[in-house]
């Protein structure tokens, strides 16, 4: 085994690099945890229109903090290994250190990345199993709102090629085409598809639930105050996919009883010929070409 | 430099004479002739029933699959690889020798090669040329993308570019690394002759290519509108170039399962005396570990695949909701072999990756038995984990703490592979060459690939960036900044082995240094794009974001600069500068630079005998092969 005594670089062999290392991690990790923590956490999506949305900034803030540091201490170290190790005599060709590696160094890596790794997988399940976080759940879902909040608003979403539409089982099974929510309330969605998989994205609620055909999809969110939010179609689902969207509001509760109330009487006589309500729907096989 | 060339025919032809027999020129004839019959065939089964068989009116789906099967069947007979098993069942000797020589020339690339260097060059042409095709996809995606509103494509011309991109870098890529370098590398890493079946090694790459043209032919169907995922049921309902997606990746299935196979027999059974399991090159583990995942997982795909067609046909109703099927069922059989698929892509770049940073850092390879745990480890839990592609799809939920947990356990293996290459850098004698640079690239694109891959398996914040722009950019940081990085290194690393030539420097660096600053430019904005919500596959967008866009587009046209610097430098290098590489340029231990360049037909004067570990840096005298070197000192 070569030694290390190779004239101009027999200081590398102490544990001066290893500190510069984790000095200048630690100084860079100073820096950026709160920068990210506090600067851009903040804006992380989608924002606070939503006790769930909230819920979803935090967690993109924590796991952010969390990577920081982790993303930090590789790129330190392949700068600093560049810079350092560099050969600076590239007309010979000299050997490094035969090192085969390093025992407690495999240890404690394998410890501190588990430890990371059961530390985000515990937390976002916790978060996850808090109040769904927003996400589809099926027909059965495991995260359930407390019994405190009340009754939900049911709403219906149903997803076709290349719209959605809205049905309210708790007035009279009316269908709109637009959405509005009344503010600091519970509300369930229940999301389904009349031909191919779609995904209802409400961006600003913090809302994602596939529309499938012949499923029914619950997804959970408490709406704070006023709000307008963007409907978006996220799964691909045909020609005229990305056209698939439109927007809602959240609105104060006796503007929302007002407006359910308008559609019920203008639509009282569609709502007649619609189908009963129904958790899944299939229609006949319509040939809209994909 | 001693060629030694075996069973040179007796009759050699010449010029034209040459074209008759079995070669590509007779493939595609019989191949054509097999689509053809193909359409009679299919017509005559539906007759007048068609309208029922079809998906769209006048498309006949049955006669179209069919075509596309027979014309597989003639094209492969037309190659000769029915050559063996008739004579054997005719009673004749087989020929076993069949144009393993030198003779020939260029005329071999285009024929059946039982050579596992000449089938290695022969991925690398074809995947090279569907590399850039499917680049040129994304060039036109990106155009369209400069504006909100339609403007260049249509809505189902975008969307079929989409789905080509995605599906033949998919599909190619699969056997991207491992069909040039594995091909070629691991006979010679393991002191082998040939591939365990080196028929088979054909077979596959012939596959793929026929694979690859059946799926440039949606476009005279009305191309297909599902991405590369294909989801149901609206490929059920999709136009007849639905099927051509259909023949594509069954067949690249089919050839990647056969290719997986093929290396793990070989890697198993063909190691020289002394190449024990501790004793292989990590570039090696990794195509083992890669080489399991492709046997296993693509089958997942053909099974999925054949229903798909059986529902599109005879009308089954696997996926049919409502008739007793389910969109699910497809969902679930085309991650289980979708998620394998992305180690399969990921995991020869690592082992790439490693083999190069030894050589330029010239030190062993730091946690040899880490590397290997790493790759295994990151094989078996891959199949765990795939219905974190479902997080928010309505599949009952109580999996997902589960689902969530093995994603995120993923990360310790790959964290492995990480810590063993920062190891390998300690205090060793880096030397900035162009594949060094690639492997650096690597890591520091594949890094930001991990971290983005954190919020895609936490199920909150899947929530937002399932389905967005979020999970377009990290599939690509990991993909296109892991896979091909991988790929060019070791393009840059091992052509002056395969070709005998050395790939210009300078134009190398330019090629590195506009590659990453343009990669990282346009994919980093899509992280934004996706956490402001932008949805996946949409042709329209909201004009708020047109900035971004615009940026994105721009920097991937640096992108698509970078590659015409890359094909110069390929062709500058290959065609006209042609300066000899020599036979161990880059002063490398491993064992395919002691062989002499070009490596000789039968690689090995003798099987070599294998006594010391693989990378044998700082230690003298370096004992690799030891009856090798001596042969080859003895030619010098």
């Amino acid at each position: 085994m070569l030694s290390d005594a190779r004239g101009p670089r027999s200081g590398d062999n102490g544990p001066r690099h290893w500190r510069n290392v984790v000095v200048l991690w630690t100084i860079a990790s100073l820096i950026m945890v709160p920068i990210v923590v506090w600067v851009i956490g903040p804006g992380l999506p989608p924002g606070n229109g939503t006790v769930e949305a909230s819920g979803q900034v935090t967690d993109n803030t924590v796991l952010l903090a969390i990577a920081t540091p982790v993303a930090l201490a590789v790129l330190v170290y392949l700068a600093y290994a560049v810079w350092a190790f560099r050969e600076r005599t590239p007309e010979v060709f000299v050997d490094g250190p035969a090192i085969q590696g390093n025992s407690s160094v495999q240890f404690w890596w394998l410890v501190a990345t588990t430890v990371i790794v059961l530390f985000l997988a515990g937390y976002g399940s916790v978060r996850m199993l808090a109040d769904g976080a927003g996400g589809g759940q099926g027909p059965s879902p495991i995260a359930t709102p407390a019994a405190s909040e009340g009754k939900p608003v049911i709403v219906q979403v149903i997803a076709q090629q290349w719209q959605f539409t809205y049905r309210w089982p708790q007035y009279g099974g009316v269908e709109t085409s637009a959405i509005d929510l009344p503010t600091n309330s519970l509300v369930k969605f229940e999301v389904t598809s009349l031909d191919v998989i779609h995904s209802f994205w409400a961006y600003e609620l913090g809302v994602k639930a596939d529309a499938n055909p012949g499923i029914d999809n619950i997804a959970y969110v408490t709406t704070k105050g006023p709000l307008a939010f963007h409907v978006r179609c996220a799964e691909l689902c045909g020609v005229w996919h990305g056209y698939m969207f439109n927007q809602g509001r959240v609105v104060p509760k006796a503007q929302f009883t007002s407006w359910i109330t308008s559609q019920r009487q203008a639509d009282a006589a569609t709502t007649k010929v619609l189908d009963p309500f129904s958790k899944t729907y299939y229609p006949q096989p319509l040939r809209r070409g994909g | 430099m001693t060629a030694i060339a075996v069973s040179v025919p007796a009759h050699r032809r010449t010029g034209w004479q040459k074209l008759i027999g079995f070669n590509m020129l007779t493939g595609i004839l019989l191949g054509i002739g097999g689509w053809f019959l193909g359409q009679l065939i299919g017509d005559h089964i539906t007759g007048q029933n068609i309208a029922y068989y079809s998906t769209e009116a006048g498309q006949n789906d049955i006669a179209i699959l069919l075509g596309y099967f027979l014309g597989v069947v003639g094209f492969l007979v037309g190659m000769g690889f029915a050559n063996y098993p008739v004579k054997r069942l005719l009673g004749y000797p087989p020929a076993l020798a069949e144009r393993e020589s030198e003779a020939g020339g260029l005329f071999r690339y285009f024929t059946l090669s039982t050579d596992h260097k000449v089938v290695a060059k022969q991925y690398m042409a074809g995947i090279g040329v569907f590399f850039f095709v499917a680049g040129l996809n994304a060039m036109l995606i990106r155009t369209e993308l400069l504006q909100p509103n339609v403007h260049v494509f249509g809505a189902n011309q975008y969307l079929t570019l989409v789905g080509m991109h995605g599906s033949m870098m998919l599909g190619t890529m699969t056997s991207g690394l491992l069909g040039p370098f594995a091909t070629f590398l691991v006979p010679l890493m393991i002191g082998s002759r040939r591939m365990a079946f080196s028929r088979l090694s054909s077979f596959a790459f012939w596959l793929l290519m026929a694979g690859e043209i059946i799926l440039l032919t949606t476009v005279f169907f009305g191309g297909f509108q599902t991405g590369w995922t294909g989801y149901q049921p609206l490929a059920s309902q999709g136009t007849a170039g639905y099927d051509a997606y259909i023949g594509f990746f069954a067949l690249v299935g089919l050839s990647m399962t056969l290719f997986g196979f093929n290396l793990v027999v070989t890697i198993t059974t063909m190691r020289a005396p002394g190449m024990t399991w501790s004793r292989l090159p990590i570039f090696v583990w990794s195509a083992y570990a890669t080489a399991w995942l492709m046997m296993l997982a693509a089958p997942m795909l053909i099974a999925a695949l054949l229903m798909a067609a059986m529902d599109r046909t005879i009308q089954t109703s696997f996926f049919s909701p409502g008739n007793g099927g389910s969109g699910y069922l497809f969902q679930n059989l085309f991650w289980v072999f979708g998620h394998p698929e992305v180690y399969i892509l990921a995991l020869p770049g690592m082992g790439i990756v490693l083999e190069i940073m030894v050589v330029f850092s010239r030190k062993p390879l730091w946690g040899y038995r880490l590397a290997v745990a790493g790759m295994l480890g990151i094989a078996f839990l891959s199949w765990f984990v795939w219905q974190h592609h479902l997080f928010v799809s309505g599949i009952d939920a109580d999996l997902r703490p589960f689902y969530m947990l093995s994603t995120e356990l993923i990360s310790l293996p790959t964290g492995f592979i990480f810590l063993c290459a920062m190891g390998t850098l300690w205090r060793g004698r880096i030397r900035l060459t162009v594949p060094m640079l690639f492997c650096l690239g690597w890591m520091f694109n594949f890094l930001w690939g991990g971290i983005s891959g954190v919020f895609n398996s936490d199920v909150p914040s899947d929530v937002t960036t399932h389905g967005s722009y979020f999970v377009m950019a990290h599939f690509h940081y990991t993909i296109m900044g892991g896979l091909i990085f991988g790929f060019f290194a070791a393009i840059y690393y091992w052509v002056p082995k395969m070709y005998g030539v050395k790939l210009n420097e300078r134009l190398g660096k330019i090629h590195f240094w506009t590659l990453i600053i343009a990669f990282n430019s346009t994919f980093a904005p899509l992280f934004a794009l996706g956490f402001m919500g932008m949805p996946r596959r949409v042709v329209t967008y909201n004009p708020a974001w047109q900035g971004l866009n615009d940026w994105v587009t721009v920097s991937a046209y640096v992108i698509g600069l970078s590659m015409l610097v890359f094909l110069f430098n390929v062709i500058w290098s290959l065609a006209f500068k042609r300066e000899p590489a020599g036979a161990n340029p880059w002063n490398s231990k491993s064992t395919e630079w002691q062989l002499p360049t070009p490596v000789p037909v039968h690689d090995f004067e003798e099987i070599p005998t294998f006594s010391a570990d693989p990378y044998p840096y700082g230690v003298e005298p370096a004992p690799v092969a030891a009856s090798m070197r001596t042969a080859v000192r003895e030619e010098v």
